[in-house]
């Protein structure tokens, strides 16, 4: 099974200098994406999520740093030199935002952009640049390409700013692109348009991608393999249908119930008690503990690390074969 | 309505922005709320509905006072708000209308712990001895679920929750008949938001509030609002009971948002990406599938049902047959927006 693996990460931990002390937010992740996969890290605010895609492209902030394997194609990015390192960021691997404003120079017209991106790249000239930018923002679905490649950042809306940092980062035909919460901070018919468009490139250009929310069912729509991540922690590594008919994991179990239903109000919202720790908080044992409903002392210890219970299906609650039934979605009006 | 005075009432009400800019001081105009009309009965819980630029937003802070009307009526608890001097709309909006933000950080003091802000609040509405404030102080965090050593923290030492809850409280301190939710769960995470919206569902029951819910969010309407009034662009374009609404909407605006709501499985409709507006005729024209010629005069809101509007000529021709001064070149069933079939099965969170 190890054909088509495109990007593995081994047992990664990432640390980040906080008030003078390294404290881990990323925590022995390890997982696969296949060429073509999509896979999803979903979590809350502070669980790693954004750290773990992050570490990918060596993109920490200020004193971070990453120990474990982070194999792209066979290579490991963590030990690999700045050349070979620039190179993976320009042409392989591509990244997208929440902001796009915030990740694009505001005095530079759309165009230039993209044209930049293919010239210095591709090594296209002009004109063959040109062209090609107006074909890429015709395929991520804009209607008028050549008022918006003449437009400035500013003269445009954050959904249409998305579109043109999504053709951008498909300009060069990359392996793998990371999304990062590319829709939150847009409309909720607009994010329907991106999840579209990305969803149709998907198909078209067999991308593999590390797709990034704090929305389960958003994952669900694009995701083929879904991880959920709790402190820094995967603790659920699982195929997309399999993880929302039965969650293996009373997190994710909570989480399921705790969100409102579109089909009917609930009288009574399940809710998860307290709130997800800290980092300084953070100890030995599963970090979902102190709010589990099924804890017990033994989960107060040792690191919890997913172990695969049917083949392409991990968790890593101990006690997951005996809850099954107890962590089934509730019946209600599904 | 039933007879009685609604707690909360607007009609026609508007607000344009008026300014000029860039380098030629090029004048603009933006009509961010127009002709709104709506009412809501005590102990009712309405929802505003829409996207950025809706003017959901801009209807609370005139009810509360933060912008004025460019024209229209507004009234609370039967007392008319507009047309009166600054003094006693002040009077009368303090003592029954009160707002939750968003974002809990910046709408509390940062160096007044929770505790005094509340203690700070019934100073300056109830003549209370210190006794009395602390009584009435303690309840209201233990209303709120937030412990004494909570109570005595500065905002930046409280969770995004805890701080939302302290909102919540500071807002309940006047005692007010209605609260205006702008988005109170749309920061926190998912296992927060169930917490909070589990206690803003006790505390209207227990005190007997009427709510207007501000969210973007289909799913977290469905859990609190009794009605729901979808805004485009500062029109109205469909108002009703919220089953109706979520379960069979009939504007194509209406649709639109609930198909786009993420669910398993459903790989929504791309469709390519509109620049710029259409000044004239009916706000949603140039992105409805379904526009043809009628939509460049703009649709009136017309009761298609029970408690039920809909601005939509189309919907309008076959819905309102007994109306009158229907154009005449509105086609038969061919041209309704097609009927969007109740969520089910699969639907929200879970596979089959």
């Amino acid at each position: 099974m190890t054909d088509g693996v495109l990007l593995e990460l081994r047992h990664v931990v990432t640390e980040l200098p906080i008030d003078g002390e390294y404290l881990p937010v990323v925590r022995e992740v390890s997982f696969v994406a296949r060429r073509g996969e999509v896979v999803g890290l979903v979590g809350e605010s502070g669980s790693g999520k954004s750290m773990t895609a992050r570490s990918i492209l060596r993109l920490l902030p200020r004193g971070g740093r990453t120990r474990g394997q982070i194999l792209f194609d066979g290579a490991d990015i963590l030990t690999a030199d700045s050349s070979t390192l620039r190179m993976l960021r320009a042409r392989r691997i591509a990244m997208i935002f929440q902001d796009p404003r915030a990740h694009v120079d505001p005095l530079y017209r759309c165009g230039d952009h993209l044209d930049d991106a293919l010239r210095i790249h591709l090594g296209l000239g002009r004109n063959a640049a040109r062209t090609r930018s107006l074909e890429l923002l015709a395929e991520v679905g804009i209607a008028d390409p050549g008022r918006v490649y003449r437009s400035y950042p500013g003269e445009l809306s954050g959904g249409m700013l998305q579109r043109v940092m999504i053709a951008g980062a498909l300009a060069v035909d990359p392996d793998l692109l990371i999304a990062d919460e590319p829709t939150t901070a847009l409309d909720v018919t607009i994010q329907a348009d991106i999840m579209a468009i990305l969803d149709g490139l998907r198909h078209r250009r067999h991308l593999s991608a590390v797709f990034i929310t704090h929305d389960l069912e958003l994952a669900a729509m694009i995701c083929d393999r879904v991880l959920v991540m709790y402190a820094g922690r995967v603790l659920e590594d699982r195929t997309t249908a399999d993880l929302f008919s039965r969650p293996l994991h009373p997190y994710t179990a909570g989480l399921l119930r705790a969100r409102p239903l579109l089909e009917g109000r609930r009288d009574r919202l399940e809710t998860i008690p307290g709130r997800p720790p800290r980092l300084v908080e953070i100890g030995d044992g599963c970090p979902f503990a102190p709010r589990c409903g099924f804890v017990e002392d033994a989960c107060r210890s040792g690191a919890p690390i997913p172990r695969e219970v049917e083949p392409g299906q991990a968790t890593a609650c101990r006690r997951s074969e005996d809850l099954v039934a107890q962590l089934a979605p509730a019946g209600e009006t599904r | 309505m039933s007879g009685t005075v609604p707690t909360v009432a607007v009609d026609a009400l508007t607000r344009i922005f008026r300014g000029r800019s860039g380098l030629r001081r090029i004048a603009w105009e933006n009509a961010a709320v127009r002709e709104v009309t709506f009412a809501i009965d005590a102990g009712e819980s309405l929802a505003l509905v829409g996207e950025s630029g809706s003017g959901k937003t801009t209807i609370a802070r005139m009810l509360v006072g933060l912008e004025s009307p460019t024209s229209g009526r507004m009234w609370l608890g039967g007392h008319e708000l507009t047309g009166r001097p600054g003094r006693e709309t002040r009077r009368l909006r303090a003592a029954s209308i009160q707002v939750v933000f968003q974002d809990p950080y910046t709408s509390l003091t940062p160096h007044q712990s929770v505790r005094s802000a509340l203690d700070e609040v019934q100073g300056v509405f109830f003549s209370r001895s210190p006794a009395e404030r602390q009584a009435r102080t303690s309840a209201l965090l233990e209303a709120v679920g937030l412990d004494q050593r909570e109570g005595a923290a500065l905002p930046r030492r409280l969770s995004g929750g805890q701080r939302q809850r302290a909102a919540i409280a500071r807002a309940l301190a006047v005692e007010p008949r209605v609260l205006i939710l702008d988005e109170p769960v749309s920061a926190l995470d998912v296992s927060i938001q169930a917490q909070i919206l589990n206690l803003l569902a006790d505390l209207r029951r227990s005190l007997d509030l009427t709510y207007l819910f501000i969210t973007h969010d289909l799913a977290v309407v469905r859990q609190v609002a009794d009605r729901v009034v979808v805004l485009y662009r500062g029109r109205v374009v469909e108002l009703g009971r919220v089953e109706v609404i979520l379960g069979h909407p009939l504007h194509p605006y209406t649709q639109r948002l609930l198909e786009s709501v993420p669910r398993l499985h459903a790989i929504p409709q791309r469709r390519a990406a509109v620049i710029g507006e259409l000044a004239t005729g009916c706000v949603f024209r140039a992105r409805c599938p379904l526009a043809q010629a009628i939509c460049e005069q703009e649709p009136g809101l017309a009761e298609v049902g029970p408690g039920h509007s809909c601005r939509c000529w189309l919907v309008a021709a076959v819905e309102g047959a007994a109306r009158t001064d229907l154009p005449t070149d509105v086609g038969g069933e061919s041209c309704l927006p097609r009927a969007v079939p109740p969520p089910s099965g699969h639907g929200g969170t879970t596979g089959p």
